[in-house]
C-alpha cells in the first residue's frame, strides 16, 4: 500500500486533568483519495477524533499520547499557530449542523472567499472562483445566490456551501463530522451523491464520521467502528458488513431494521455504554456481550488483525467460531 | 429543487435590511426615531432657528415671562431662553453621543478582551465591578472634580461611570456567541484568534451594545444635567440643558418658565432616546426572537 496521507497513532485524549480517558489508544491510516467511515454511538469519541486531527480540542480535553501524521509531518510535534495554518490549506472540515456553522451576518460568497484570499488569490478571482465552486457543489444560480445570507439558504444548500468552503481550501484531508445527519432523508441522499461524486472527481481523501450504518455502506471505502473511545475494528466496507468480526460491529449490523424481515419489534443492543467515568478494567463492550468470558472483564483486548486488511479488539474474533444468530437477537 | 430555495431577486436581503424593515413596523421606535430626528435637526439648524443670541444679555428684558417675542421667557441676564435652548441641546446631545461612542469603544473592548480571552476574564471582569460599586453620577462628580469642569472633561467623566456595565453587557453578549458552531467553522478554516474575535464574534454580539448605547445616551444627558446642577458641568456662560436650569434654580419661583422649558427638553430627549432603545432591542434581542 502506499503511504497513507493521514495516520494516526495511539492517539489518547483525556479530560479532567487525566482522570477521565476520552479516545484510547486510537491508530488508523487514511490512503490518498480513500474514504474512511468512522462510526461509533453518541459519546463513542467520533467527534473528538475529528477535533484531535484537527487540533481543534477544547480546553478542557488534552492529547495526552500519539502521533497525527499528516503527509509525512507530525502535526501532534507542531507548535499551536503551525498548526493553525494547516487548517484551512491542508485540512479542512465539514460541520453537522449547516444551520449553525456559518456566519449569520456575513454573506455566503464572502464566506467562500475568504479561505481563497488566505491562499493569496486576489479579491476579484476570489470571487470568480467562488462562483466556480458554488456551480460545483450545484447551487442554482450561484451569480446571485453569493451575495445571500445563510438565512436566506435552506439546510441542504448551507450545507453545499459548507462543502464548498472545504474545497476551496483544497485540503489533503476533509473531515466530514456528521454532513448529513441534521439535513432530511431526500436532502442527505443529494449531499451523499455529491460529496461522492465530488471525491472520486478531486480524489479527496476523506474522513467521513456518522453514526448511519447506511450512509456508510453509501460511502465509505473503509471503516473504523469505535466503542467508547476505542477501536474495536476496522475493515474494508464490504467485509463490515459481509464478515464482521468484532460482537459489536455484529450487534450494530443486527440492529439496522430491514425492510423485508417480518415486523416486530427493533433490535437493540442491550445495556449501555459505560460513562465515561467508570470505564471497566476489561474490555468495554464486556458488560453488554452475549459471548463474553472471564477473560474480557480481566483485561483489554489489544486491537489484532484477523486478516490482511481487518482488524478488531476482542479475544475471540467471529473468525474463530461461527456465531448464533439467536445470541444476537 | 428549486423548490428548497427561496427566490434569487431576494437574495440581496441583508441582515440589516431585515432588522430594518422590522424597526419600521415597530411603533416604539419609530416614536422615538421621531422625536430624535425632531431634536437633532432643531439642534443642528440651531443658528437659523433661533431667534436671538443666546449670549445677548439685556437688563430690560430680564425675566420675561413667555409672550409673543420671547416665546419661552426670558432669564435673569434678559437671554432668550428659546434661543438658549435650542444652542445647549447642541452641548448636551453631544456630550451624549460623544459619551455613547467613547462607552461603546471602551467596553466593546473591555467586553471582548475579557469574554473572549478567558484568562484575562476575571482580573478585568473584578475590575468593571469595582468601578460598578461606585454609583455612576458619584465616580462621574468625581472624575470631573478632578479633571476640571470643561465638555471634554463631562464627557470623559460620564464614560468611565458608563463603561463598566457596557463591558459586561458586551462580555456577556461574546460569551454566547464564541461558543457558536460558525466561530469553530472559522477557526477549522485556520483563522487567527483576532480574527475569529473581530469578524466572526463581535459582528454576532453587537445587538445589545446598541440597545446600550442608546440608553448611555439618554443617561449621559440627564448626567450632564446633574453634573452642572452642582457646578462641575461644563463652564458658563455657553448654555446646556443642565446650566440653564442650574442658573435658574434661584429664580425658581418668580421665573418658573426658566427651569421648566429646559426641564421638558431634557424630558423629550431622554424619552424619544429610551423609545429608540426599546424598539431596537424589541427586534434586536435574542430572546424576543421568534
Amino acid at each position: 500500500m502506499a503511504r497513507p496521507i493521514l495516520e494516526v497513532k495511539g492517539l489518547t485524549t483525556t479530560l479532567a486533568g487525566g482522570t477521565i480517558t476520552i479516545l484510547e489508544d486510537v491508530s488508523f491510516g487514511l490512503q490518498p483519495g480513500e474514504v474512511l467511515g468512522v462510526v461509533g454511538e453518541s459519546g463513542s469519541g467520533k467527534s473528538m477524533l475529528a477535533l484531535s486531527v484537527m487540533g481543534l480540542l477544547p480546553k478542557a480535553v488534552r492529547r495526552t499520547a500519539g502521533r497525527i501524521v499528516l503527509d509525512g509531518e507530525d502535526l501532534a510535534a507542531l507548535s499551536p499557530d503551525r498548526w493553525r495554518e494547516r487548517r484551512g490549506s491542508d485540512l479542512a472540515m465539514i460541520f453537522q449542523e449547516p444551520m449553525t456553522a456559518l456566519n449569520p451576518v456575513m454573506r455566503v460568497g464572502d464566506q467562500v472567499a475568504e479561505v481563497l484570499r488566505r491562499q493569496g488569490i486576489p479579491a476579484k478571482k476570489a470571487r470568480q472562483e467562488t462562483i466556480n465552486l458554488f456551480r460545483k457543489v450545484e447551487i442554482p444560480s450561484p451569480e446571485q445566490r453569493v451575495r445571500g445570507y445563510p438565512h436566506e439558504l435552506s439546510g441542504g444548500m448551507r450545507q453545499r456551501v459548507m462543502i464548498a468552503i472545504a474545497l476551496a481550501a483544497n485540503p489533503k484531508v476533509l473531515i466530514a463530522d456528521e454532513p448529513t445527519t441534521a439535513l432530511d432523508v431526500t436532502v442527505q441522499a443529494q449531499i451523499l451523491d455529491l460529496l461522492r461524486k465530488l471525491q472520486k472527481e478531486r480524489g479527496l481523501s476523506l474522513v467521513f464520521i456518522t453514526h448511519d450504518l447506511g450512509v456508510i455502506a453509501e460511502i465509505a471505502d473503509r471503516v473504523l467502528v469505535l466503542y467508547a473511545g476505542r477501536v474495536a475494528e476496522i475493515a474494508p466496507v464490504r467485509k463490515i458488513f459481509d464478515n464482521p468480526q468484532h460482537p459489536y460491529t455484529r450487534a450494530l449490523l443486527a440492529s439496522i431494521p430491514e425492510i423485508d424481515r417480518p415486523r416486530g419489534r427493533l433490535v437493540t443492543i442491550e445495556g449501555a455504554v459505560p460513562s465515561i467515568g467508570a470505564m471497566p478494567k476489561g474490555c468495554r463492550y464486556a458488560s453488554r456481550c452475549p459471548f463474553r468470558r472471564d477473560i474480557c472483564e480481566q483485561e483489554s483486548p489489544r486491537l489484532g488483525l484477523v486478516s490482511s486488511d481487518q482488524a478488531a479488539a476482542c479475544v475471540q474474533p467471529f473468525g474463530f467460531e461461527k456465531p448464533q444468530e439467536e445470541a444476537l437477537a | 429543487m428549486s423548490a428548497v430555495i427561496s427566490d434569487p431577486a431576494t437574495a440581496s436581503q441583508s441582515p440589516t435590511w431585515h432588522v430594518a424593515s422590522r424597526l419600521v413596523h415597530n411603533r416604539s421606535f419609530m416614536i422615538g426615531a421621531g422625536l430624535v430626528l425632531a431634536i437633532a435637526l432643531l439642534t443642528l439648524f440651531a443658528g437659523w432657528l433661533a431667534p436671538f443670541d443666546p449670549l445677548r444679555s439685556s437688563f430690560r428684558t430680564r425675566l420675561r415671562p413667555p409672550d409673543a417675542t420671547y416665546w419661552l421667557g426670558t432669564d435673569h441676564f434678559g437671554r432668550d431662553i428659546l434661543s438658549r435652548l435650542l444652542f445647549g441641546a447642541r452641548i448636551s446631545l453631544t456630550i451624549g453621543l460623544l459619551t455613547a461612542l467613547a462607552t461603546g469603544v471602551a467596553g466593546t473592548l473591555i467586553g471582548a478582551t475579557a469574554g473572549f480571552f478567558r484568562p484575562l476574564d476575571n482580573p478585568v471582569m473584578r475590575l468593571m465591578d469595582a468601578l460598578m460599586a461606585f454609583p455612576a453620577i458619584l465616580l462621574a462628580i468625581a472624575v470631573a472634580a478632578v479633571l476640571g469642569a470643561s465638555v471634554p472633561n463631562v464627557i470623559i467623566a460620564l464614560a468611565v461611570a458608563t463603561t463598566p456595565h457596557t463591558a459586561r453587557i458586551v462580555r456577556a453578549s461574546v460569551l454566547i456567541v464564541r461558543e457558536q458552531e460558525f466561530v469553530e467553522a472559522a477557526r477549522a478554516l485556520g483563522a487567527t484568534e483576532l480574527r475569529v474575535l473581530f469578524r466572526h464574534v463581535l459582528p454576532n454580539a453587537l445587538g445589545p451594545l446598541i440597545v446600550r448605547l442608546t440608553y448611555v445616551f439618554a443617561t449621559a444627558i440627564l448626567a450632564e444635567a446633574a453634573l452642572s446642577f452642582i457646578g462641575v458641568g461644563p463652564p458658563p456662560p455657553a448654555p446646556s440643558f443642565g446650566s440653564i436650569i442650574a442658573q435658574g434654580r434661584d429664580f425658581i419661583a418668580e421665573a418658573p418658565w426658566i427651569t421648566i422649558f429646559p426641564g421638558f427638553a431634557i424630558m423629550v430627549s431622554v424619552l424619544g432616546l429610551n423609545l429608540l432603545g426599546d424598539g431596537l432591542r424589541d427586534v434586536l434581542d435574542p430572546r424576543m426572537r421568534t
